[in-house]
């Protein structure tokens, strides 16, 4: 149901959920340096970066999937089904512009077909997305088996390709570019508007004119393609294509959103937070794996901040909106 | 918005709270640490007791010759969950990292850039099969091609070198398996063996339902059966399950004749009761702890400038002995080792 100054508390309530990982992105610099005289060294922190290329720019698409209300769990299966195709072309003896064209539109269309079985089947997009992540990695499972593809050697590395004149790997350039025209497309154009109008309220949205259906289709069409550029990426970063490419990456990606700030239940979130959010948990492993400490702590640290992160947005909020009567929109 | 701040302060904490460097690093005195080599070993991931046997190979030998040593691994054998781990000991400057590879290629860059920056890599257990110009050297389990051999005479030995035996493998499709079995075949030709007789090879699928589905027929089938090679860690370990069961092991309560002797290949932690029970008598495996103490031996020597390895060339190891070089600059870590009674308190992976 709608409800009066939506907007505004919106407005505000953001600003806050970025803080939360801004600050943290300090503290892990802080705690980071404390831990390892090997962390602050902006060279090494720059070049691991580019492991966190892939998941970057699934989580950009994630992000918008999750304000418009939905969730896509497939990303890092379409990933790997856009890996494996597109070495195979390359293989094949297709020439590189055309196999990124080849590589964003697969992953566009795999994108489409979740979007289209959620917007005009009606079918919840996690379980639709569920069925297309073993769908897509099965699809590549089945044309590669255990083996892998080599990649010509002139495309392997572009992880340690740097900005010329500078120590910017071309990766992390590329993903703040992205990071940004995504950021304007939500915050500054229509699409964006009607991300968010669908993700708080769709049937509102729905009577007020806007295309929910197509709105639907567009996200996960962009995450799908996102996830096509990632693809190239991992490709080109491994050297290899596998089929179990970036296997369990989407509990990473939509960690990262959700530490964020974007409300799982849609309509809230941004751009921003979602890479402040990714540069923090690059930041703690990097921190952690460099002082040596062991697997089981990392893991268990970041689960502890997300699950914190959670619960303190979800008080603030309950704090922020004392004495009104709350409702979540939920589908 | 109190709240923000409480959350924030927890977070705090949080990190605070994480463990240190060094915190499971092996003790050693800081001051010197500049001069001293520094051995990393990558397992494929943590938890698995196979990986702490290899790792007290690498403490013992770094011990003898002086390094330091520091074991970090993934949290899942996932192929490029080595990937970060692998930057952060080039970032911390190590002079060896030992590894068993989670990816027979998709290491390749990373461990590229180590080896640009003058780090030896040596592979250990797990190799980069097909791609060997990315690593030094690599430590393998066993020579693998006298287990058939290893294997038969060790049920010989058990049986008398008489009756009728059958072998319980993998899957039909598993090339080393099939490598094994042939090997067996070969040496039962033998004439020493003349009086051994295969009377049938079953497959469990390294299922242990399937396995012991598999291997409860082999015993209704041939009701006079004196052995069983099962030389894979699931098939032995549900052969003897089902050999206890029913009690017709050699010496079991309803045993036909002399009862059947099972073997194969198996690790000391799976098959300890049934060789303290008596329903297995001995099994076969490698020394896996041979294999980190190999790497980090070489990997310090190769570091020092001491030792270039080449193919066929023959070095001398501290308390293991001589070890030969491979074509593709493989370490055969141990012989099999036979675990039985006397000796299976020893070892524990």
């Amino acid at each position: 149901m709608p409800r009066p100054g939506v907007r505004s508390r919106c407005g505000r309530l953001h600003k806050h959920r970025e803080l939360i990982p801004a600050v943290l992105v300090v503290v892990a610099f802080i705690v980071g340096s404390m831990q390892s005289r090997f962390f602050l060294d902006s060279r090494y922190l720059l070049d691991s970066s580019t492991l966190y290329a892939e998941a970057g720019l699934l989580a950009l698409g994630m992000t918008l999937v999750i304000i418009s209300g939905n969730i896509d769990l497939s990303v890092a299966s379409t990933l790997a089904l856009v890996a494996v195709v597109s070495a195979n072309l390359l293989d094949a003896g297709w020439g590189l512009p055309a196999v990124v064209v080849a590589a964003l539109a697969l992953g566009a269309l795999l994108g489409c077909i979740n979007g289209c079985l959620v917007a005009y089947a009606g079918i919840p997009s996690f379980m639709v997305t569920v069925g297309t992540l073993a769908l897509y990695r099965g699809v590549a499972q089945a044309m590669l088996g255990a083996e892998s593809v080599k990649m010509p050697s002139e495309l392997i590395g572009i992880d340690m390709k740097y900005v010329p004149g500078t120590v910017v790997p071309v990766s992390l350039a590329g993903l703040i570019v992205i990071a940004t025209v995504c950021g304007l497309v939500l915050n500054r154009s229509v699409l964006g508007h009607w991300v968010r109008a669908v993700g708080t309220n769709e049937k509102a949205s729905f009577y007020s004119g806007v295309p929910t259906a197509g709105v639907k289709v567009a996200v996960f069409a962009i995450a799908g393609m996102l996830a096509g550029l990632a693809a190239l990426h991992i490709d080109s970063r491994l050297g290899v294509a596998r089929f179990d490419h970036a296997r369990g990456l989407e509990v990473d990606v939509i960690t990262a959103v959700v530490l964020g700030g974007t409300s799982i239940f849609g309509g809230k979130g941004s751009v921003l937070g979602t890479m402040l959010a990714l540069l923090l948990i690059a930041l703690i492993r990097t921190g952690m794996g460099v002082a040596n400490v062991k697997a089981e702590y990392q893991l268990a640290v970041i689960g502890s901040l997300l699950v914190i992160t959670v619960v303190a947005t979800n008080l603030g909020e309950r704090l922020a909106s004392r004495g009104r009567v709350k409702m979540r929109t939920q589908k | 918005m109190k709240a923000h701040w409480i959350g924030l302060l927890a977070l705090a904490c949080v990190f605070g709270c994480a463990p240190k460097e060094e915190a499971n690093t092996s003790p050693g005195t800081p001051s010197d640490t500049g001069k001293k080599l520094s051995v990393v070993y990558i397992p494929k991931n943590t938890g698995n007791p196979y990986f702490n046997d290899v790792n007290r190979g690498f403490e013992e030998a770094c011990k003898e010759v002086g390094a330091d040593f520091t074991t970090v691994g993934p949290a899942s054998a996932e192929a490029t969950s080595q990937i970060p781990i692998i930057k952060e000991q080039i970032q911390r400057g190590v002079d060896v990292i030992a590894i068993s590879a989670n990816s027979k290629d998709a290491l390749n860059p990373v461990l590229d850039q180590a080896k640009a920056k003058g780090i030896v890599v040596i592979t250990v257990d797990s190799d980069l099969t097909d791609n060997e110009s990315h690593r030094d050297a690599c430590t393998i389990p066993t020579d693998f091609s006298k287990i058939g051999e290893g294997q038969v005479a060790l049920l010989g030995k058990l049986i008398g070198n008489e009756g009728e035996i059958a072998i319980l493998s993998a899957t039909t499709d598993a090339t080393n398996q099939n490598a094994w079995i042939e090997k067996m075949k070969e040496e039962l030709k033998k004439p020493e063996f003349s009086k051994m007789k295969l009377v049938e090879i079953v497959y469990g699928d390294d299922e242990p339902q399937k396995s012991t589905t598999e291997c409860e027929a082999l015993l209704t089938k041939h009701p006079n059966l004196r052995g069983i090679i099962s030389p894979t860690t699931v098939g032995v370990a549900a052969a003897a399950q089902v050999l206890e069961q029913r009690g017709v092991y050699a010496g079991g309560p309803k045993a036909v004749g002399k009862g059947v002797e099972l073997t194969g290949l198996g690790t000391p932690d799976q098959m300890r009761r049934f060789v303290e029970s008596g329903v297995v008598k001995a099994f076969q495996l490698w020394a896996p702890y041979n294999e980190g103490f190999l790497a980090a031996y070489i990997g310090t020597q190769m570091k020092q400038g001491k030792l270039k390895p080449a193919a066929g060339m023959e070095i001398d190891v501290p308390k293991l002995g001589k070890r030969t070089f491979t074509e593709k600059l493989e370490l055969v870590g141990s012989p099999l080792v036979t675990f039985d009674k006397k000796n299976i308190g020893e070892y524990h992976f």
